[in-house]
């Protein structure tokens, strides 16, 4: 059985996360990012460089190349850390129904 | 966005030369260019920026630009075909690999401007198709069961012309409980209006120069024989040597076994219909009849008679040439590129690109002249593997092993969008067969200054070419006069185009060699040469060249080793030379035995540092360590903040690093997402990680050599990242020079061996 991500037992990963998105993580957030990160089919949520180093929007690329990929340009982030954050609480709300944006 | 792109005809020049430039341009009808050498190619905030050197050429000004695109997809064609307006049966093997796609060709005698002829394909679902012309247009009756993907089936189809009458004979190989795709039809389409148009395989011209309707799969033993047949006789007329009853009624034999290191088909019946191929189909593929008894094609070519032609084969997209630059005659040798510009860039679309080359000395050696004590040897076959690597794009998956998001430019939008430029050689095929072969003779979005790369470090991201820029700007910056060699030019040319340099240094990960560049690199080393290894993961993959399809390459990733995909049991000999494919290591020379250290991990988000080891006391190395007293080294960079990090590599003697290397400093707390390469374990451990595992670290490493030359490996990707921090003072950057300045100087190394016996003194 792979592991299930609980907000109850996985909570304390949250700020781990916030404070530093790249690196070297805990052995417990990397085990909560590989659960979030590992492809289950459907949409690669991607990352868009508009201008790189300065403007980035998600994206999602869907599973069949021929289908265009679609542009979330509705909010933009300045670094790689702001979208990373915005994905994590996107994938939080998906794995434990909660929202901690 | 890229809104201009585009590519060179080669990718080496001397001074004086010509080279043509082929550009894209998707809006406006003109564009500007001018000749740049390249200094630094990465706009990292943190490093020193783009820097460029204008070189006044008669590139300067505007040019007339227009949309150029690829004709994707392989094919052979037979330019002498008969006319087809008897009876005739069509046999082949046939092995399909995406039924989802439809109108794919299997044979054709197809007039497209007449609608004339015969077209055997596939329809989607994996039904085989019969197209005929008539009076009344296009008629088309088709099997009544598909067939399944990746099984070989036997196909007769029987025409007579003047009828209409059709019969598709289809017969799997292995037959399946529950699987119904055995059929014998007997169709009626109608009389036929023959063409007097090639032949044409897995392809069909369809109008203004372009071919369509491809096929995804292997075709094994095409035959063309007179009268109507059905599967029952193949097996009688697929023998070598045919009974005169058949021989009698023979049109066509093709056996694709024969030059399988060529572009050429070959028939062997009367009439000698030769063929060639078009747009690289892959070759040396086991047809239907592999045993596994023999796994080299040369050894028993006749169970290598398949052609395994995609829908997204390229070998050269033949565009029309855009600019012609003649290279100055004083034009020093190094990275240059022609800089494309069509207007402003925006968040929506980058409007220039850098097409890279090298300006190279005279190959030949009585015009070469005195020349710089050091050369570049610049990793093209590298970069011809990963030309536009898209493993973010065919590969699911890649995130987690980033670590992070997946990162996309402009230029990874446009690789997106535009499949047809073919892949690198991580790539599947849209069938999920691996890319084997890889041409420059394309726009290579990677190959270019300014690439922010999905798969290196966080930071920089950098990787292959433009992480290379890093070494330039800072042999720039520390005035060293150097030449460039390219990996193609040292396949043509072999050892006697390095002999006279002192110094060679390499890319930040040479990943790539044919067999004549090890030996042309071996025999340098052997000979006295001074390797400064700059990279990490370096002579891992053996490659291949042809002259039959020059500007490609080939790679079979056999067995062992990082493997993006795996090239089928049977299929790990090349085509193009017939050697044994896949890592060097497997074939008896590990990278150890070039570079004095091999390939031990990997990791693509953070970068880490050295601590300085008890080697880097003895007094051999003091002048690799003058000025240098730090225990940490390179806790820096703009390669995912550290100068040991994406690829690493250790000494490991078994293998082949000399047993005199000394190790100056490893690399330490690397993070869990560092990873052991699997060659490296047999059993899977649990501890694979750098924060678990000893075994992951680089070893910063030099060893003199018997000749009194030198090895120095700084064993990471990352190391020439960190090259530029703090105004290019500090300690990766005092250890590269003194290594630099040491090796440029002829005075052999102490061998520690007497001259005439090579014994200890």
């Amino acid at each position: 059985m792979v592991y299930k991500i609980t907000a109850e037992a996985d909570r304390q990963y949250v700020e781990e996360f916030r404070a530093k998105p790249m690196g070297d993580h805990s052995p417990g957030l990397q085990r909560v990012l590989n659960i979030m990160r590992a492809y289950r089919g459907g949409d690669q949520v991607i990352l868009i460089a508009r201008r790189e180093f300065a403007d980035f929007v998600i994206g999602r690329m869907p599973p069949l190349r021929e289908d265009p990929i679609v542009i979330e340009d509705t909010r933009t982030f300045s670094t790689r850390e702001e979208a990373e954050w915005a994905l994590f609480c996107r994938r939080w709300r998906e794995h434990t129904g909660e929202d901690i944006e | 966005m890229l809104k201009i792109t585009g590519y060179p005809d080669r990718y080496s020049a001397e001074a004086g030369e010509t080279l043509d430039f082929m550009v894209t341009l998707e809006e406006g009808e003109t564009f500007d260019a001018r000749l740049v050498r390249v200094v630094h190619g990465d706009c990292n905030p943190e490093g020193p920026g783009l820097k460029f050197t204008h070189i006044p050429s008669n590139a300067d000004g505007s040019h007339a630009g227009k949309p150029q695109r690829i004709d994707a997809g392989s094919y052979a064609v037979v330019d002498r075909a008969p006319v087809l307006d008897e009876p005739f049966t069509f046999f082949t093997m046939l092995w399909p690999t995406l039924v989802r796609r439809d109108d794919q060709t299997i044979f054709a005698q197809w007039d497209h401007e007449t609608d004339t002829g015969y077209h055997i394909g596939l329809g989607e679902g994996g039904f085989v198709s019969v197209t005929v012309g008539t009076e009344t247009g296009p008629k088309t009756v088709r099997a009544p069961k598909p067939m399944v993907e990746r099984q070989w089936y036997g196909l007769a189809v029987s025409i007579d012309p003047a009828t209409g009458a059709v019969g598709i004979d289809q017969k799997p190989v292995r037959p399946y409980a529950h699987v119904d795709d055995r059929c014998t039809a007997t169709l009626q389409a109608a009389p036929v209006s023959p063409a007097h148009v090639p032949f044409h395989f897995a392809g069909c011209p369809v109008g203004q120069g372009r071919y369509d309707r491809h096929f995804d799969g292997k075709i094994d033993s095409p035959i063309l024989m007179a009268g109507r047949w059905t599967a029952a006789d193949q097996d009688a007329v697929m023998r070598k040597v045919l009974a005169p009853e058949w021989r009698n009624r023979l049109i066509a034999k093709w056996d694709f076994s024969i030059g399988i290191d060529t572009a050429d088909i070959t028939d062997t019946g009367p009439y000698m219909l030769h063929g060639r191929l078009g747009n690289l189909p892959t070759r040396a593929m086991k047809g239907w009849n592999w045993t596994g008894e023999e796994h080299s094609w040369k050894l028993k070519p006749e169970h290598y008679g398949a052609i395994h032609f995609h829908h997204d084969d390229v070998y050269d997209a033949g565009w029309d040439v855009s600019v012609s630059v003649t290279l100055p005659e004083d034009i020093k040798s190094g990275p240059y590129a022609l800089h494309v510009r069509s207007g402003e860039s925006d968040v929506d679309a980058t409007r220039e690109d850098y097409i890279s080359f090298f300006v190279v000395p005279p190959r030949d050696k009585a015009r070469r002249g005195k020349r710089p004590k050091v050369a570049f040897l610049a990793p093209t076959c590298s970069y011809i593997a990963y030309a536009n690597h898209a493993e973010h794009i065919t590969a699911r998956g890649v995130e987690i092993l980033m670590n992070r998001m997946v990162h996309f430019g402009h230029s990874d939008l446009y690789m997106y969008e535009h499949p047809e430029l073919g892949g690198s050689l991580y790539d599947t095929h849209a069938d999920g067969s691996g890319v084997a072969y890889s041409s420059r003779l394309r726009p290579v979005l990677n190959f270019t200054a300014q690439y922010h790369s999905w798969l290196g470090g966080h930071g920089s991201a950098v990787y292959q070419y433009n992480a290379d820029t890093h070494l330039f700007d800072w042999l720039e910056e520390k005035g060293i006069d150097y030449d460039v060699i390219t990996d193609e030019d040292l396949n043509a040319h072999g050892y006697e185009l390095i002999e006279d340099y002192e110094v060679i240094l390499t890319g930040t990960h040479p990943e790539y060699h044919s067999t004549v560049m090890w030996d042309a690199m071996k025999d340098w080393i052997d000979r006295g040469g001074r390797l400064m290894y700059m990279g990490g993961n370096g002579w891992y993959w053996r490659v291949a060249f042809n002259d039959a399809w020059p500007g490609a390459m080939e790679l079979r990733r056999a067995e062992d080793g990082i493997r993006p995909w795996v090239s089928e049991p049977g299929e790990y000999f090349h085509s193009f030379s017939g050697e044994y494919g896949g890592l060097w290591r497997r074939i008896g020379r590990a990278p150890n035995v070039i570079a004095g250290v091999g390939f031990i991990a990997q990791g693509f988000d953070m970068s880490s540092y050295y601590r300085r080891a008890p080697d880097a006391d003895n007094p051999r190395a003091a002048f690799i360590f003058e000025g240098v007293d730090d225990e940490i080294i390179g806790d820096f960079g703009l390669v995912g903040g550290g100068a040991a990090g994406i690829e690493l590599d250790c000494i490991t003697t078994d293998l082949g690093s000399p047993p005199n290397m000394l190790r100056l400093a490893s690399s330490e707390d690397h993070s869990a997402m560092m990873l052991l390469v699997n060659e490296e374990f047999g059993p899977v451990p649990p501890n694979l990680g750098g924060d678990q595992n000893e075994r992951v670290r680089a070893d910063l490493a030099f060893g003199e050599t018997p000749a009194g030359g030198a090895l120095f490996a700084t064993s990471s990707i990352a190391w020439c990242g960190a090259l530029s921090h703090n105004g290019y003072d500090n300690n990766v950057s005092r250890i590269t020079e003194n290594v630099l300045r040491r090796f440029m100087d002829p005075e052999p190394f102490d061998t520690g061996l007497s001259a005439n016996t090579g014994n200890s003194q």
